[in-house]
Parts: C-alpha cells; sequence; structure tokens
C-alpha cells in the first residue's frame, strides 16, 4: 500500500504541552495504526516538507477498529478511473468556488457565502464513496458538498444568484442546499443545526430495516461540521444518540482550526476531538483532511461500519481554509506562515502529482479535465445569469405542504383558493 | 356533595389536576411510583368563592365532574350506557388516536422522554410500546433539542414522527430546532422536503407547579412561519386532532393542558378527524362572542351558567386552531353578536390572544359595536402559592364581569 505517513504521530497546534521548546515535533500520542496501514502515500519526498506537516497517518484511539493487519506490499490505492473522479469532483469544488467569489464581487450573489477553497478533500474523499440514497447533511459551506453528491453545477449557481431554477427555487440560498434527487438534506445557517436532522436520517434508514422490514436497506447518512461546532451541544446529544442506538451515521469534523476569527485551540479544553468519540462509545479517528486519499481510505471504513450496523463513527479531518470564514471576512487573525505551510499541501496539488507519479493518467488527460471543468462553471454561470428571478407569485408557495394550513379566510374559503394566493410544490 | 355541585348557580371555578402532575424530569425526587399506582384516579376540586377546597376522590367524583364540563348540550344527563360511542378520558382518546394512526401507518413513530417503557408521564404513550416495539416508541434521552431534530431529520427522509415533550415547556430547549428546521425547511428546500411531524405535550397551568412547569408556549411559537398549532380541549376533539395532525403534511404542534387529561366523555366508535384549521361552536348565542380555547374554555362555560342565569346569551367558540385562525367562524359570530370576549391562559403580552385581537380588528372592525376585550393571564412567572397561581389565571367571575361590562 502506497500510504504516506511522514511523521506517524499527530500533534495539535501549538499546544503548550505539547510543543518542545526547540520546535520540534513531539509526538503526543503514540498511535496505533488504523487498519495497521504503516504505508505510505507519496505525496512529496522532501524532507524538509514532512518536518512542517503537523499530522500524518491516520490515528485510531478506541478499540473498537483496531485491526492489526500486516504490511502489504505498495501497490496503488486508486485505479485510474477512480483517480480521474476523484480529481475532477476536487477540481470542480474548487474552480466553482472561486468562481463564487468572482460573481459575488461583481454583485450577483449577496449575503453571506462561505466557501470550501482547500477542504475539497474531506468532501471528495467521503462523499465519492456514497451510493445516491445515502444522505449528506452539511453546514452553510455546503456547496462543495453539494456538487460532490451530484447536484448539478447550474442548480447550484442559479440558486445562489437567487434564480428560481435553483435546486431550492432561490428560496435558499448559500446556505441552504437541498436535494431531494441527491438526498442532501442541507444546508444549515446555524452550526449544529443540521447534526439531529443527519440523526433523524441514520434513524429512518434504521427504523426502515427493522420495523418497515426493507431488509436491504443499508442508507448511511454522513454529518459535515466544523470545529467550532464541537463545542455545541447538539453535537454531544447526537454523538450519546447515535452511538446509542448504533445509527448508520459517520460525524465527519472539518476541523480547520478557525471558527471564523476564533482559533480552535482558544475555545476548546480538549482540542482533539477525535478522542470524544470513545466518550460516547464510538470509534474516535483523526486523519490528514488534506490527503484525499487517506480521506478516503478512513471513509471506506467508517462508511462500511455503518452500512453494517455497527453504528456510528468521529472521523476528524485535519484540514484548512484557503479563504477566509466567508466572502465577508478579512481574514486578519491567521498567520500568513500558517496559511502558506497549509496552502503547500494542496489537496489537489498533491492527487495531481500522485496520479502522475504513479502513471495512472498524464498530465494532459488531468489538463483536459481542468479546462473541462472550467467550460462547466461558465456554463453554470451562462446558465443562471439566463435564468428569470422568482415571480412575485412564488413568495407564499412551499410555505406549507399543505397550503390549507393558510387557513380559513373571512368568506369561509381556504385562503389558498384565493386566487391571490398561490400553491403547489417546487418542480422537482 | 352532589347538592353542593349541581346546585352550582354562584360563580365557581372549577379545576381538575390529574393524580401524577408533579411528574416532571426536573424534580429533584421523583414520586412517579405512586402514582402510576393510581391509574385514572383523579382528585376534583369545586371551589367557591370563600369555602374551602373539597377533595373528592375516586371515580364518582370523575362522573360529577364530566357532567358539569360537557360540552354537547345533550349530554347532560348522566346515564349515557344506552348511547352510542364509548366513554374515556381525555388522555385515553389522545392514546386511542394516536394508536389508531400507527395501525394505520407503520411509518408513524413517537419519540419523547419516557413514552415507551413508562407509557408517557400522561400516560398518552401507554402500551404502545408493548404494541409497536421499542424503536417505533422510542424513549429518547434527555435531549429536546436533539430529538425533536432527529424527528425532523426522520420526517425529512419518510417517517411521520410525533414528538412528545414531556411538558410543553421543555420544548423552549428545542426552540432552534422548531423554528429554524420544523418552519422553515419545506420553504428553504423550495418544497422537496415536508415535515410532516407532529409535536405535542402538555402545557398551561397546572396545580402549583411552579413558574417553569407552567409556561403557555403558544404564544411564542405563533410567529413561526410554516408550522401550525391546535390547541385540544374535549376528548373528541383530542382524539380528532390528534389524528389530523398526524395525518397532516405540515409540521404541526398539538398543544394539551395538564388540567384537561381526566376529562371523560362519549366520542364515536367510527373513524373521525376534526379539521385543523377550523374553530368549534361550543354554545351558540345572541349577546357577545367569547372566544377562548384549552382550560379556559371551562372556565368560559362556568361563567356562562352564570349569565345565563343573570340573562345574557354568551356565543361561546373555542378557537382550537391556534395557527391559524378560523376567521370564517370567528367573523360570521362577530357579525352576529358584534361584541367580542376573548379569554385566554397565554400571558397578556403578545399572546394569542393579542394576535386573535389584532385579527378581528383588521377583519371585522365594521361589525364591532365595542371594542374587544381580552382576558389573559398576568405578565408574571406563575406563583407557586396557590391562592397566587388562582389570580394568576383568568377565573370565572372575571369572565362574568367583562361579559356585563361589554354588553352595558
Amino acid at each position: 500500500m502506497a500510504f504516506s505517513a511522514a511523521t506517524a504521530n499527530f500533534n495539535p497546534l501549538n499546544t503548550p504541552s505539547l510543543r518542545s521548546h526547540d520546535n520540534h515535533l513531539v509526538t503526543s500520542v503514540s498511535p496505533s495504526p488504523f487498519f495497521g496501514s504503516t504505508a505510505k502515500l507519496r505525496l512529496s519526498s522532501s524532507p524538509k516538507f514532512n518536518v512542517h506537516r503537523r499530522s500524518g497517518s491516520v490515528v485510531a484511539v478506541s478499540e473498537a477498529v483496531k485491526e492489526k493487519k500486516p504490511k502489504s506490499t505498495p501497490n496503488l490505492l486508486i485505479t485510474k478511473e477512480e483517480g480521474l473522479e476523484l480529481y475532477e469532483d476536487m477540481v470542480l469544488g474548487r474552480a466553482f468556488e472561486d468562481m463564487c467569489a468572482q460573481m459575488y464581487y461583481r454583485g450577483k450573489m449577496f449575503g453571506f457565502v462561505h466557501l470550501y477553497n482547500g477542504q475539497e478533500a474531506v468532501s471528495t474523499g467521503f462523499i465519492k464513496l456514497l451510493k445516491q440514497q445515502d444522505s449528506v447533511v452539511s453546514t452553510y459551506r455546503d456547496h462543495v458538498h453539494a456538487l460532490s453528491k451530484g447536484v448539478p453545477a447550474r442548480a447550484v449557481m442559479s440558486e445562489l444568484f437567487g434564480k428560481t431554477t435553483g435546486c431550492c427555487r432561490g428560496q435558499g440560498g448559500s446556505m441552504h442546499m437541498f436535494s431531494r434527487e441527491h438526498n442532501l438534506l442541507g444546508g444549515f445557517a446555524f452550526i449544529g443545526e443540521g447534526i439531529p436532522v443527519a440523526t433523524g436520517a441514520a434513524f429512518t434508514s434504521k427504523y426502515k430495516r427493522e420495523v418497515l422490514k426493507e431488509v436491504d436497506c443499508d442508507h448511511v447518512t454522513l454529518a459535515f461540521f466544523g470545529d467550532g461546532t464541537c463545542n455545541n451541544g447538539q453535537f454531544y446529544e447526537c454523538l450519546n444518540m447515535a452511538a446509542l442506538w448504533k445509527l448508520p451515521i459517520v460525524f465527519v469534523v472539518e476541523n480547520n482550526l478557525w471558527a471564523i476569527g476564533m482559533s480552535h485551540l482558544r475555545s476548546t479544553s480538549d482540542p482533539q476531538i477525535y478522542k470524544k468519540g470513545p466518550a460516547f462509545g464510538m470509534p474516535g479517528v483523526h486523519v490528514d483532511g488534506m490527503d484525499v486519499l487517506k480521506v478516503r481510505e478512513v471513509a471506506k471504513e467508517a462508511i462500511s461500519r455503518a452500512r453494517r450496523g455497527e453504528g456510528p463513527t468521529l472521523v476528524e479531518c485535519e484540514t484548512y481554509r484557503f479563504r477566509g470564514h466567508s466572502l465577508a471576512d478579512p481574514d486578519e487573525l491567521r498567520d500568513p506562515a500558517e496559511k502558506s505551510r497549509y496552502t503547500a499541501r494542496d489537496p489537489i496539488t498533491a492527487l495531481k502529482k500522485y496520479i502522475i507519479e504513479s502513471n495512472l493518467a498524464s498530465e494532459a488527460e488531468l489538463k483536459a479535465i481542468d479546462k473541462k471543468i472550467d467550460e462547466v462553471v461558465e456554463d453554470a454561470v451562462e446558465f443562471a445569469d439566463e435564468s428569470p428571478v422568482p415571480p412575485r407569485s412564488q413568495l407564499l408557495e412551499n410555505v406549507f405542504a399543505d397550503p390549507k394550513g393558510f387557513g380559513i379566510g373571512p368568506d369561509g374559503r381556504y385562503r389558498c383558493e384565493d386566487p391571490k394566493f398561490t400553491q403547489g410544490t417546487a418542480h422537482v | 356533595m352532589a347538592a353542593i355541585f349541581h346546585g352550582v348557580g354562584a360563580a365557581a371555578s372549577l379545576s381538575l389536576s390529574p393524580s401524577n402532575s408533579f411528574d416532571s424530569n426536573k424534580s429533584v425526587f421523583s414520586p412517579r411510583r405512586s402514582f402510576s399506582a393510581r391509574k385514572g384516579a383523579s382528585f376534583a376540586v369545586v371551589r367557591s368563592e370563600g369555602t374551602v377546597n373539597l377533595n373528592l376522590k375516586g371515580r364518582r367524583a370523575q362522573q360529577l365532574i364530566s357532567n358539569a364540563v360537557a360540552t354537547t348540550a345533550d349530554s347532560i344527563d348522566a346515564s349515557s350506557s344506552s348511547k352510542p360511542g364509548h366513554e374515556l378520558l381525555l388522555f385515553e382518546a389522545l392514546q386511542e388516536g394516536l394508536e389508531e394512526e400507527m395501525e394505520r401507518d407503520p411509518r408513524v413513530c413517537v419519540m419523547g422522554e419516557d413514552v415507551g417503557h413508562y407509557g408517557g408521564s400522561y400516560k398518552v404513550t401507554k402500551e404502545l410500546a408493548k404494541k409497536f416495539g421499542d424503536l417505533r416508541v422510542l424513549d429518547t434521552p434527555i435531549a429536546e433539542n436533539s430529538f425533536t431534530g432527529m424527528g425532523i431529520g426522520a420526517a425529512m427522509t419518510g417517517l411521520r414522527p410525533v414528538v412528545e415533550g414531556m411538558n410543553m415547556g421543555f420544548l423552549l430547549l428545542a426552540f432552534n430546532q422548531i423554528s429554524n428546521n420544523c418552519g422553515m425547511l419545506h420553504y428553504t428546500s423550495g418544497g422537496q422536503f415536508t415535515i410532516p411531524i407532529v409535536i405535542r405535550g402538555p402545557g398551561g397551568v397546572g396545580r402549583q407547579l411552579g413558574a417553569e412547569h407552567s409556561q403557555r408556549l403558544e404564544s411564542y411559537f405563533q410567529s413561526i412561519p410554516g408550522i401550525q398549532m391546535v390547541a385540544c380541549s374535549t376528548p373528541y376533539n383530542a382524539k380528532g386532532l390528534m389524528k389530523a395532525a398526524i395525518r397532516s403534511e405540515n409540521p404541526v404542534i398539538l398543544f394539551e393542558h395538564v388540567l384537561l387529561y381526566n376529562l371523560k366523555e362519549r366520542i364515536p366508535d367510527e373513524d373521525y378527524i376534526c379539521n385543523l384549521e377550523e374553530a368549534e361552536m361550543v354554545r351558540p348565542g345572541e349577546h357577545v362572542t367569547i372566544l377562548t380555547y384549552s382550560r379556559m374554555r371551562y372556565h368560559v362555560m362556568q361563567a356562562a351558567k352564570t349569565l345565563v342565569n343573570k340573562g345574557y346569551d354568551p356565543e361561546v367558540i373555542d378557537i382550537r386552531s391556534l395557527k391559524p385562525f378560523d376567521l370564517y367562524t370567528i367573523g360570521n359570530s362577530v357579525k352576529k353578536t358584534h361584541r367580542v370576549l376573548i379569554v385566554e391562559e397565554c400571558m397578556r403580552t403578545g399572546g394569542i390572544g393579542a394576535s386573535l385581537t389584532a385579527a378581528i380588528t383588521e377583519n371585522f372592525n365594521d361589525y364591532l359595536d365595542a371594542p374587544i376585550v381580552c382576558l389573559s393571564s398576568q405578565d408574571v412567572p406563575t406563583p407557586y402559592a396557590g391562592t397566587l397561581e388562582e389570580v394568576t389565571v383568568v377565573q370565572p367571575a372575571q369572565i362574568v364581569t367583562a361579559v356585563e361590562q361589554l354588553c352595558k
């Protein structure tokens, strides 16, 4: 297995107790290898690169997933098709977000827009392993989750432009991406709000299997959220319930170290989020979230665990956002040195290198994908531009699934029967 | 005792308290065992001005009480064995409605604290876990926000959950999920996801339950767009509203009242539902429209007896649908009587009565001969002391006075 662990330990950033005075990375936890894999992913052979890496291989803390596997001979982790799929998905995410930034500054979209640049490995690494019927629940940083799950770029861009052809008819916006067809259950503006919803989706999966006797229902739910959310009550309450009932869910923490301007270390008593899993009786895994192949490895096992009915997993992905919290964030608090450290670990560059060095595909093929994605994104913008804005009559549609909920008017008729009221549900 | 009871001509207030009204997961001791043993037993307190409370225990007291609060004019007589339908208590009616819907549709499930093995702190889900299993009647940990959110997620993905708040007040902890997700997700998803959830629980001022257990959440939830709110007040409409709420595709919040669970009534055997958007005509009349809901209905009916004796003819409407208002029934009544009195248990500020006053003024101002009078609870945290608690809520005597003033 060609799986790289530059340093086989996890070192939380700048924690005093773990940092020696001469600035060496100190081993904080002696890692028990996740699946026994100590093989290395060759991302860079330069030693100085390795010294600056904060973390290396995947570390599992819980006993439950300890599987001792012998070291296997190095071979490729992915096939060519898989590699190109992963590459294309990450490039789509990056190009789309960059286009969002452009469009925002040109006044095509407004409000709070949170971009995912730098974190693509997490979305791609996890979501590309899912089936269509599996569910994904995200946060306000949800454009790329939507794209990875299969929502067309056109639909997402239109939604951002507030057009009626958007995936939510323009009614949701950047922070509320939903897709029934692709089982994307949101898009939530408040942090932590989606985690119970994800728990509910996982509950439905279990219910279908055990109560409705759909014996082959093995739908899994992924809940994505950030480091800031891990201090929120809903997170813990759901960890408890998911572990208690062995719900088919994976809790994916996108730890990018910053909650707007609040450093993870300044707000969290124990910054090692993966440790919180075993406290609830589920495995807690830490993974390098800048490395899509490592994320994919971990995701495979976590998702299979859930599918087998063994319950939830907490996966902490150490990642970083290259841009500010949102397009309105001046991003003044983050150390440029920290930023450049992570920019050097750009997941797309890393995967590209891997693909080329493993001879999975040529540079030309990858460039072709780049070009294709550029066209997809351009097309999405054009489509969104040309789409109509929602008419006034759309205002009251979709407030209620059953518009009788607007009540009975003074004339005895249901309000929704009044021609001035509109009714109906979204054209999905 | 019967004489005292039937001779109610003077203003009297009637209150019922179920024996398990002290159940609370927040209390230090939990005298639950003793309560659960007394299945269905309750005590009734008939209070008239100035006299000592009488505690009557046992079923006979219940029969007396139930006659007095009978909702239809023709069920005054006690001998009802020859009539069609079956008699039951309000909490049993809720349970029946819930059970029938769970049998009808396997996607209906219940979630809440102590709904399963315990049978519900007010016994609404009694025996359901044994019948349907632990997953369909799910005992949750004490995490209202999260299990309400879980219910919403389950509703989005195909189930039809009924979430129980052990006391409505606890749902304040779930406000985030109720407001943000329950009410909004159908809209922000552009209509892609429906949330056919029912959120129910007992609220209102009970018998010295203290401030936190005596809250009226209908006033807090009423602004949330995308939800419907209904309040039940009789076994008949409790079962009907429960069934309608479960069958509705919209999220519905069903408000029950702690003191009404042991009301007895004869209800039909056949399947029926009560329309979620309609109000209920309790007593037709000519002189004044009295709009009320939930427990205050009974205070109003007590006052109505006095008023009738004094020569007034009040029209009493139980609005039932707290959001949206049934402006048709209400409007017709206003057009007939030209005088409106609202009697509610919400607080003065920002309650259902305040909204109703605004709605009636907007729509029917031309038909009013006098300003709308709204009697609400005092803007105070409900005190523990019985005497203070009594004056916190609207009493029949106040209703009588208000009508007399209105009809001058």
